[in-house]
């Protein structure tokens, strides 16, 4: 059990968790993950370390609710506790030093870029912060992004903040010589859509690009194979050896189709959850 | 008397067409009558061979002597200062390769059903009271143990009755290892792994479930600030493997790992009341023979496919599951094709649509001394199926020794042990089950938990007394 010290809604769907979890917080490093499990009965979902403190013993995630599970995680209140949690899980990403490095954030994704982008930040690197959300009011801690990333730039679909436009577009600009220059170093991380298409932006201008990718996992431990990517025409496992790849060697259209693999039953445990509610 | 001319006492079993449909466990257990009238068919042998085929040496000739006079606490004393799992052993073990294909009776009237009696006496066991006083370690040496199947368990259980304090720690969410999220329901019920673990609690083992040694804590740290003064590791063999063949990613395609412990850690029969799916279609194959993929097809059976295949390169001789499963699923409807090699998984919008195969026949034995399966030219064909199941093995999992590179290997991922089978290349780190010798049985896991405990007791006297004379 982990208790929620503090619970902070970012948005309608979006939620910041800090819990007590000190033995995980003390192994975490920025990039790694945990394994949750809210009930009994429930689904083991992984969710990315966004922040932690090995004094505190406290360790932030931050929720995006798409589902049963997501959703149920949202309803816990500060006081309360999470059933489970391991970790931290897979390999922290090895980012090369020196040159300009940005982050591409997409959803949840900015938001686990967080610590990662500061630990970047703390050897010294050039830092910048490509975060997109479809209006203002859904962007999440860029307060705090501000404070640790040398640029942060804000795309929105419908321009009511920043750049209108595509998180794609913008990095398409700093590519081609716009403000704060290009990058050396693309991170990834948010939906397989995003990640996918900044792939296709960097490869053509022949930037290295690493990926966070979010396969649907059971145990995170290379125990059941069922988060198991393509690499460079490889099976890996991405709890394991992941979650961060080499973004030019992935095989998207796979990664994409088997994250759809259960979209029907999700459907099924949603419809079943709202019942249990509305009968409640 | 003994009585000797008559056949191994049948174990009553649920009937098949109900109990395909279900998770219930499919053999009944005797009752006392068929007990005693089998524990009488023991000839109480001057030579009891039978021990010699079991890992952990039940004495079975005094033990049946004990069932035979309706001593059942002695029987159940025998039993489990023999083999502390007796009730998941009596379930699980592949008797017929062990103890019972030593038995004198074996070649005319059939072996005694050593198996069958170890779980009388121990469900006997499990009806009795409990008194639920926790013991209190007496000694002041703390043990960590790293995985919780049966190694671990019989590890931890033999080291607390020794007086020591121990922890088990358990990367998943429930303790058991592949007696939790392997093995199904329908042979071995969670009620009994439950109670195993129970009676450990009450010798005063403590579980720490949710951490990963090597990633949520390290070796050093065990040693080191948590004050351990050794260590053992049963982390098993979970790693699944893949044939590489293509179309192994599409949707509809699993590891037997990921298949079963969807079902049975994370209750998929139960969806959407318990929240993880499971994509079962009408038509399943199932690749592989061993216990692994009789459990993978039993499950695909209960859980509405029409066709549970089992798909295997080899012949039915060189199948390796216990031969009362592969029983129970031909009488359940479970299809065989031997002499079959998957060489391509087919699929459309990125599912599973085929299984492409070719015939093959048997040629000259391989290293393994197993008759080497030789394709026949021209003989691919296409079974249609919706899900594939890969049941072709596992591997050492190798999520600790890359943590602690002090920890050698064989090149095949198994832990190094010493001489005496135990200590691992870490000084008071010890090792066995499936860690060490690759996929094997839960009496070896359990004999190796037992060996383990042993050593690591005589170690740690030895480094008592230097401390003692320093
Ligand atoms: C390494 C890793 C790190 C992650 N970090 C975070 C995080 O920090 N914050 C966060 O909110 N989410 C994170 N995710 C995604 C999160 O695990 C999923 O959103 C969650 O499993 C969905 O569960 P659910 O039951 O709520 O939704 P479901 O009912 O299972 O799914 C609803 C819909 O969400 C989508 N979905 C399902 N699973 C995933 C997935 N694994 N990735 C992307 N989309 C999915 C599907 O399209 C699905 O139709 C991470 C995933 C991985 C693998
Ligand atoms: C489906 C299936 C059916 C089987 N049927 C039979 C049968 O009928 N009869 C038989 O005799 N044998 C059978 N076996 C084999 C038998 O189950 C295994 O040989 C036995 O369980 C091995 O025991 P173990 O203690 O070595 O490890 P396991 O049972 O594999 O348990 C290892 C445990 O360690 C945990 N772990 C791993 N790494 C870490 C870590 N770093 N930190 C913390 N925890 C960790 C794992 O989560 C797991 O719980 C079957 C196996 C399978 C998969
Ligand atoms: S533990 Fe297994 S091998 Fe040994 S006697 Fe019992 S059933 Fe036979
Ligand atoms: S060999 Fe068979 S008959 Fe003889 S003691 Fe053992 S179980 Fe009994
Ligand atoms: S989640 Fe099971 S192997 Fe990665």
């Amino acid at each position: 059990m982990v208790k929620i010290v503090e619970k902070r809604q970012l948005t309608p769907i979006t939620k910041l968790y800090r819990v007590y979890a000190p033995l995980i917080a003390k192994a975490a490093r920025a990039g790694q993950f945990v394994i949750v499990r809210v009930r009994e009965g429930g689904e083991r979902i992984p969710l990315t370390i966004t922040d932690y403190d090995r004094d505190s013993g406290l360790l932030t995630i931050v929720v995006q609710e798409v589902g049963a599970t997501t959703r149920r995680l949202g309803e816990l209140q500060q006081g309360e506790e999470i059933l489970d949690m391991v970790g931290p899980l897979g390999e922290a990403p090895d980012i090369p030093s020196g040159g300009h490095i940005v982050g591409v954030g997409g959803g949840y994704g900015s938001a686990a870029l967080l610590c990662l982008m500061r630990e970047l930040k703390d050897r010294g690197e050039n830092t910048t912060i490509i975060m997109g959300a479809r209006e203002k009011d859904l962007l999440i801690l860029s307060d705090e992004l501000n404070e640790i990333c040398d640029h942060v730039e804000i795309c929105t679909d419908d321009g009511s903040a920043g750049f209108k436009g595509f998180v794609t577009e913008r990095l398409q600009q700093m590519i081609d010589g716009g403000p704060p220059g290009p990058p050396d170093y693309v991170i990834a991380i948010g939906p397989m859509a995003m990640m996918r298409a900044v792939e296709k932006t960097t490869r053509a201008a022949g930037i290295a690009n690493a990926a966070s990718l979010d396969p649907l996992m059971i145990d995170g431990t290379g125990m059941c194979g069922g988060c198991r990517v393509t690499v460079g025409g490889e099976t890996r496992f991405a709890c394991v050896d992941g979650p961060f790849f080499d973004a030019h060697e992935v095989d998207f259209d796979e990664a994409v189709s088997r994250s759809k693999m259960y979209v029907k039953q999700e459907q099924k445990a949603a419809a079943c959850q709202r019942s249990a509610a509305g009968a409640a | 008397m003994p009585v000797k001319r008559a056949d191994k006492t049948p174990m009553p079993v649920r009937e098949a067409n109900l109990r395909a449909h279900d998770f219930e466990e499919v053999n009944e257990g005797y009752c006392f009558a068929h007990a005693m009238f089998e524990a009488e068919r023991c000839l109480r042998c001057q030579d009891p061979v039978c021990i010699d085929g079991c890992p952990v040496r039940v004495p079975i000739a005094d033990f049946m002597h004990a069932v035979a006079a309706g001593d059942m606490p002695k029987a159940a004393e025998l039993l489990r200062t023999a083999n502390p799992l007796a009730a998941i052993c009596g379930r699980v073990c592949p008797q017929e390769a062990q103890c019972e294909a030593n038995c004198h009776m074996t070649k005319r009237f059939g072996p005694v059903a050593i198996g069958h009696l170890e779980r009388y006496v121990s469900d006997w066991e499990m009806e009795q009271p409990i008194n639920d006083e926790v013991a209190k370690p007496w000694r002041d040496e703390k043990i960590a143990i790293v995985g919780s199947g049966p190694s671990g368990l019989v590890c931890a259980g033999e080291l607390a009755r020794m007086g020591y304090t121990v922890t088990v720690f358990e990367a998943l969410h429930a303790p058991g290892g592949v007696l939790r999220y392997g093995i199904p329901e329908f042979r071995l019920p969670n009620s009994i792994l439950d109670w195993e673990i129970q009676s450990l609690e009450r010798l005063g083992v403590e579980f720490v479930n949710n951490v990963i040694i090597g990633k949520t804590l390290k070796l050093e740290q065990l040693f080191g600030e948590m004050g351990y003064k050794a260590i053992f590791i049963g982390t098993g063999a979970g790693l699944p493997k893949f044939m590489g063949i293509p179309g192994e990613s599409l949707n509809g395609v699993y590891s037997a790992n990921e298949f079963l412990t969807r079902i049975n850690l994370m209750q998929a029969f139960d969806f959407p009341r318990s929240e993880t799916p499971l994509s079962v279609g009408k038509r399943v194959a199932v690749i592989g023979s061993g216990n692994t993929a009789m459990d993978a097809v039993r499950s695909a059976l209960r859980l509405g496919a029409e066709h549970a295949m089992v798909v295997y390169r080899r012949s039915e001789n060189e199948m390796t599951a216990r031969i009362e499963e592969y029983e129970h699923a031909i009488e359940e409807g479970v299809e065989f094709h031997w002499l079959t090699n998957p060489i391509e998984v087919l699929g459309e919008d990125g599912w599973v649509t085929g299984l492409k195969c070719l015939r093959m026949e048997l040629g000259e034995p391989d290293e393994s001394g197993r008759a080497r399966p030789v394709p026949i030219e021209g003989s691919e064909f296409i079974f249609p199926v919706d899900n594939v199941v890969l049941s072709i093995g596992t591997r050492p999992n190798p999520l600790l020794h890359k943590a602690t590179p002090e920890l050698k290997t064989h090149s095949w991922g198994g832990l190094l042990v010493d001489e005496r089978q135990v200590e691992t290349t870490v000084h008071r780190v010890y090792a066995g089950g499936d860690a060490v010798t690759g996929a094997a049985t839960v009496i070896l896991a359990a004999g190796a938990g037992k060996r383990a405990a042993e050593a690591i007791h005589a170690d740690l006297s030895v480094d008592r007394e230097k401390s003692a004379t320093n």
